[in-house]
């Protein structure tokens, strides 16, 4: 949802005592609810007020009335740039909160005076910093990657005679009379003439817990941001472009020169936060970039010196951006955001003031470097304890460098300008770094036995000393490089320590305390630090004389800062905790629940407690419609061998199936000794069953399965009869060969051997019979005669009549899910004494018969005659028919259950 | 006769019959013979025989135990090439035994560990079901909640194992190959060998535990199918459609109810401050999955018709 702003043009004077003005382009960003704190955002080096369009938003979201505005001689405000004036820019920025103490949207601290926060990045965090100091009016200020001393941060210088004496983490030396940094000065200065911003940084900063994979991707401008999206860059203006003359001349003396002129400085330091520091009482976060080689992290050291020694609150972070990185991300902007909050509005808990450093770790899984943030509770060194140093010892003879004439070709340190791009390809950026040979002495340090995590500014103690006649002072870079084990270099943040130093005309050498450029980063053990010292930079001006110089060390010690902290981790997980209990809670609930139905679902009848099988009114139909068994029941009573008959799709596996509790009935109930049968119910202990084909762990053999399966049961060991069993599946020494090298057959024995393990009451066989051969179904039969006969029970399906006749006493014949008879098989099969004549003339034998005593319900089928005997010999019968005449082809009991089942399979 | 023939001698049917005749079965009050007592069905023991003799276990061990040794082979190879840029896996891999832990580990993580979850939980009982063998257990008879659970702590075990297995050997190769060195963790952080140990120990319970929702997935899959491959299988689909989500960035906070999502946690382990939260809610988002998935595999299996 976009945020509505309203734009005006502010009018003011051009110079405190002028009746010329500057129009200033201004955006005024409303919240949901008004009167709201105010957050005065102010844009960076070459941008304007579009350039803050998106974060200006972000923070109206949040609640705030948010102020943009272009400074003079950016975007489409008029007037000249006069980098930061304290009397130009600096009273522009204090037009604008009078502006806002005259807006009934902005809360307000008393008449004219509204509760506002200033932040802004880079050009304008020196604006906040230098406004809050002047005004105040301002509340509370956030300054971004800024500078502390515009001079000291272009014309730097690391070197002193005497150590300086600063207790922080970052401090580097300010020394004098510093080492022009030519291209970045350039980029800053063209992005004033083009109002293109080569300066400002592109894309953001990697944060903690991101990956590449989930950055945001950035829509980058060609050419960097341009300040006035859409217009047309600004026409020239000649030399000088927007810039004041006096701007204009002292950059042009600095840039021709390489030095600069005790009135430049000034210009400068009064253009600089460092004027104003000790004025700012109000709570300060200085955020400050790890990749940045233009405002590094001496500049918000110095700040934070400046204001703590006044009296200040200040917190400080360090993240993994900059003028080389990017800008702070989404967290960090939620960080500045919640600044602002808790000093504008109360809201939140206090940010304190502690201090805060991104730790870039050496993985990149994706490109992207893996980081954490690590807190301590305060800056080190603004009030009591000071910074943490170790001392590591480095070693090395005293070496030459050469300074070439011109001071070309130079050392590449870092590329100004190309920004984040750069600094996120690893392999771009450890390759950057090139020392010329010949132009560098190199001292290193040994192997560290555990790891150092550098934090600030490292210190040397160096002696240089004249090579030649010609040298008169030395221009020298210092950059401390982390070298693994395999020689791979690392410069941290790309940076370098510019210093100069005066040599004695003697040939004596001067010593003096070089602070190296304050990095993050964590040293591995089995690493070693490597200290150049070279004689030019790509991106300073180099000397111009051909010289040589002696460099050695004063003292074989690098004193390394470490700030020891708290990773920042999320806080106590409390919500997912209660949630882990309350989901074990819910588990174990659930198991108690199901086992107390299991304890109830128990049911037993004692009438029938002998009774190995009681069917009644079984029914089994599936969704769809089919109907496997239908309303069945039956009894097989103790010692019985039965046999349950039908034709293949009968139902008979499915009851069978039933009866072991695989499937679960949809009516009726089975009782095998009384007791109801359940999956699972303990009477199932008592059967013993083959049903539809063998089941085996096909890598295992056949004496390992019987065995395994017998275990698995959890019976002792001497019930189960193992090689009883065994003996009746009579498979040799195949029984141990692995069961997938078995034949049907030998599956087949040895699965029934299986369901004899234990010797069961009750004995279940489907299709015993399926797959062996006649000699074997021979002696199967007889295995189940005998085993019913010594007080056993068995059950056994066919479809065939014959096998079921030949094993059985007693039979069920089943036909489409439904009982068709049940009885004694001599019963069913002999019919009551009724007898079958095969003839070839049936009509003449029944009349035969009719006329024999005692013979009665004679019938006559096409080719046979049926007679009720009634105790007259069949061989009668037989010989009465022969003496009449009649051919006789066959003659035997009447078989009705082949008829039936004939009649039930002709179907 | 001889040994290799197929044949029952009758005398075996006389050995038989006079044991029938002469044992007679003794009956407890709930039906069952003497003897029987559900709470002694599928022991872990005899389950663990059944699994452990399989090739397919063996298989799966053999390459836990390989890797490591493939892994480290492969660095020596790709060491020797000078134009690797720094700051990858091999850097990370090679500054300690740990950190070869750790890079065994992380290389695993996404799939190989959740599929050997899946394939020791998916292919239990569909694996039986196949066989055959599951009826017979059934008919025993073994209990079904009891069997699906002796069958799930197995497989349990075995998979602990194995995750477990990886990493051991894969310290014992690094702890060889690059010394027992200080841990460097991605972010940075260095921390004493033995803290890196204790870390790594942490992180195998807590990889665990976040595959506990693998875990219930594939036995719910097992108890509906009577196909091994369609349970481990459909398994891995899913754990890798979960990944495929877990990249679409608009997703956004979706993305934290994929069950894969917390995957990568213990990583967070490596820090002298560890930081638990990320943890915590792998732990949930895992309970959680996994929960339901097992509630409704035991309700699944509860009801189900044998039919196999």
């Amino acid at each position: 949802m976009p945020v509505s702003f309203k734009e005006a043009n502010i009018d003011a004077p051009e110079s405190p005592d002028s009746a010329q003005t500057v129009t200033i382009e201004t955006r005024l960003y409303l919240p949901q609810q008004t009167p709201a704190p105010a957050i005065m955002l102010a844009h960076g080096f070459g941008g304007s007020l579009r350039s803050v369009h998106t974060q200006a938003e972000e923070y109206a979201r949040r609640g705030f009335v948010v102020l943009t505005w272009s400074a003079r001689g950016f975007g489409r405000s008029t007037g000249q740039i006069a980098l930061n004036s304290l009397d130009r820019e600096v009273r522009d920025a204090q037009k604008l909160v009078d502006f806002l103490g005259t807006r009934d949207e902005v809360q307000k601290d008393g008449g004219g005076d509204p509760r506002v926060g200033v932040t802004g990045a880079s050009y304008g965090g020196a604006l906040s910093l230098l406004l809050a100091g002047v005004d105040k009016r301002v509340d509370t200020l956030v300054p971004v990657i800024t500078y502390n001393d515009l001079a000291q941060s272009l014309l730097p210088n690391s070197a002193m005679a005497t150590p300086r004496s600063d207790a922080t983490p970052a401090a580097t030396a300010f020394g004098e009379d510093g080492v022009f940094k030519r291209s970045w000065a350039g980029i800053f200065f063209s992005a004033g003439m083009t109002s293109i911003d080569l300066s400002s940084p592109t894309g953001e900063a990697p944060e903690m817990g991101q990956t590449e994979a989930n950055q945001p991707a950035t829509q980058q401008q060609p050419g960097g941001n341009s300040g006035a999206a859409g217009q047309p860059p600004t026409p020239s203006l000649g030399a000088c472009g927007r810039f004041t003359p006096e701007v204009c001349t002292a950059y042009t003396e600095v840039a021709t020169t390489g030095r600069a002129s005790q009135k430049t400085l000034e210009l400068l330091r009064k253009s600089s936060p460092v004027a104003v520091a000790d004025q700012i009482k109000q709570p300060t976060m200085l955020v400050q970039g790890e990749q940045d080689t233009l405002f590094g992290l001496d500049q918000s050291d110095a700040t934070a010196r400046q204001i703590a020694a006044a009296g200040g609150k200040v917190k400080t972070v360090w993240y993994a951006g900059g003028h080389d990185g990017g800008n702070p991300g989404t967290a960090l902007r939620g960080e500045i955001g919640d600044w602002m909050a808790f000093h504008l509005q109360g809201k939140g808990t206090d940010p304190g003031t502690g201090f805060e450093y991104t730790v870039q770790g050496a993985f990149r899984s994706s490109g992207q470097p893996s980081l954490r943030t690590v807190q301590a509770p305060a800056y080190p060194g603004l009030s009591g304890s000071p910074t943490e140093r170790k001392t590591l010892k480095l070693s090395g003879r005293e070496q030459v460098a050469v300074n070439p004439a011109g001071g070309n070709p130079a050392a590449i340190s870092n590329l100004p300008g190309l920004g984040s791009a750069l600094s996120r390809s690893s392999a771009i950026s450890s390759r950057l770094s090139i020392d010329l040979p010949g132009q560098a002495a190199v001292f290193t340090s040994d192997a560290l036995d555990s790891q150092v995590l550098l934090t600030g500014s490292s210190t040397v103690r160096l002696r240089v000393a004249r090579g030649d006649q010609t040298s008169g002072e030395a221009i020298l870079f210092a950059k401390l490089y982390d070298v693994s084990a395999d020689g791979t270099r690392v410069l941290p943040g790309s940076a370098v320590a510019p210093f100069r130093v005066a040599l004695p005309p003697d040939g004596s050498a001067a010593e003096v305390t070089v602070t190296l450029p304050p990095a993050v980063r964590p040293v591995e053990s089995e690493h070693k630090l490597a200290l150049v010292v070279s004689t030019t930079d790509q991106a300073f001006a180099n000397a111009e004389q051909p010289a040589a110089y002696r460099i050695s060390l004063a003292s074989d010690e690098i004193s390394v800062p470490v700030v020891p902290g708290r990773n920042v981790t999320t806080g106590f997980p409390t919500s997912a905790l209660w949630g882990i209990a309350i989901a074990l809670l819910v588990l174990i609930g659930a198991g108690i629940v199901a086992m107390f139905r299991r304890r109830l679902a128990h049911d037993s009848d004692p009438d029938l407690a002998d009774v190995p099988l009681v069917i009644s009114g079984l029914t089994k139909s599936y969704p769809g419609g089919l109907t496997a068994v239908k309303d069945l029941s039956f009894r097989v009573e103790h010692g019985q061998v039965l046999g349950l008959l039908g034709p293949n799709g009968a139902g008979k596996t499915t009851t069978l199936r039933m009866v072991m509790g695989l499937i679960h009935p949809s009516e009726g109930h089975i009782r095998v000794f009384g007791h109801k049968v359940t999956p699972g119910a303990p009477v199932l202990s008592r059967i013993g069953s083959f049903v539809e084909g063998s089941g085996f762990l096909p890598h295992l053999s056949g004496a390992a399965n019987l065995r395994l399966y017998w275990a698995a049961t959890g019976r002792p060991l001497e019930e189960a009869h193992v090689e009883e069993a065994l003996e009746i599946a009579g498979l040799g020494d195949a029984v141990h060969r692995r069961v997938r090298t078995y034949s049907q057959g030998m599956r087949q024995r040895l699965a029934i051997a299986q369901a004899m393990l234990g010797l069961p009451d009750l004995l279940i066989l489907d299709e015993p019979t399926n797959g062996l051969d006649p000699p074997q179904i021979h002696q199967m039969r007889e295995v189940l005669r005998r085993y019913a006969a010594a007080g056993r029970t068995v059950l056994v399906s066919s479809h065939l009549l014959a096998e079921v006749e030949q094993t059985c006493s007693h039979v069920v014949v089943m036909h489409k899910g439904q009982l068709v008879a049940a009885g004694e098989v001599a019963d069913i099969a002999a019919g009551g004494g009724e007898a079958t004549f095969r003839v070839d003339s049936p009509s003449k034998a029944a009349d035969v018969l009719r006329g024999l005593e005692g013979v009665h319900d004679v019938h006559e089928d096409e080719d046979a005659v049926h007679a009720s005997m009634n105790g007259v010999p069949r061989a009668a019968a037989l010989s009465a028919l022969v003496a009449a005449g009649v051919a006789v082809d066959q003659a035997g009991p009447r078989r009705r259950l082949e008829d039936a089942f004939l009649e039930l399979v002709g179907e | 006769m001889n040994e290799h023939d197929v044949h029952t001698d009758p005398g075996a049917i006389t050995e038989l019959t006079d044991a029938a005749a002469h044992q007679h079965t003794k009956v407890a009050p709930d039906g069952s013979a003497i003897g029987y007592k559900a709470r002694k069905t599928l022991r872990i023991r005899v389950e663990l025989q059944r699994q452990i003799r399989r090739r397919r276990t063996q298989l799966v061990l053999g390459f836990l135990v390989l890797l490591p040794f493939i892994l480290a082979l492969s660095f020596e190879i790709g060491q020797s090439d000078p134009n690797r840029r720094s700051g990858g896996f091999v850097d990370l891999a090679t500054a300690s035994g740990i950190n070869f832990v750790v890079l065994t580990l992380f290389v695993s993580g996404s799939f190989l560990l959740p599929m050997i979850v899946a394939l020791f939980f998916g292919d239990t009982i569909a694996s039986e079901a196949s066989w055959s063998s599951l009826k017979y257990l059934l008919a025993a008879p073994i209990p079904r909640h009891r069997l699906l659970r002796q069958k799930a702590i197995s497989s349990g075990i075995l998979s602990f194992f194995a995750l477990a297995l990886l990493p051991a050997v894969a310290l014992g190769v690094g702890v060889v190959w690059y010394g027992a060195g200080e841990v460097v963790s991605p972010t940075g952080e260095a921390a004493p060998f033995a803290d890196g140990v204790l870390g790594m120990a942490l992180a195998v319970c807590y990889i665990a535990i976040n595959l506990f929702w693998v875990a219930g997935l594939a036995m719910f899959l097992s108890v509906s199918t009577d196909a091994p491959l369609g349970a481990v299988g459909g398994t891995v689909l899913v754990s890798i459609l979960s990944q495929i989500l877990d990249q679409i960035q608009p997703l956004e906070d979706l993305r934290n109810y994929l069950p894969t999502h917390y995957a990568m946690a213990w990583v967070d382990l490596l820090s002298t401050d560890i930081d638990w939260s990320e943890m915590a809610r792998g732990t949930f988002s895992a309970l959680v999955y996994g929960g339901v998935f097992t509630l409704l595999a035991a309700r699944q299996f509860k009801t189900k018709d044998i039919t196999s």
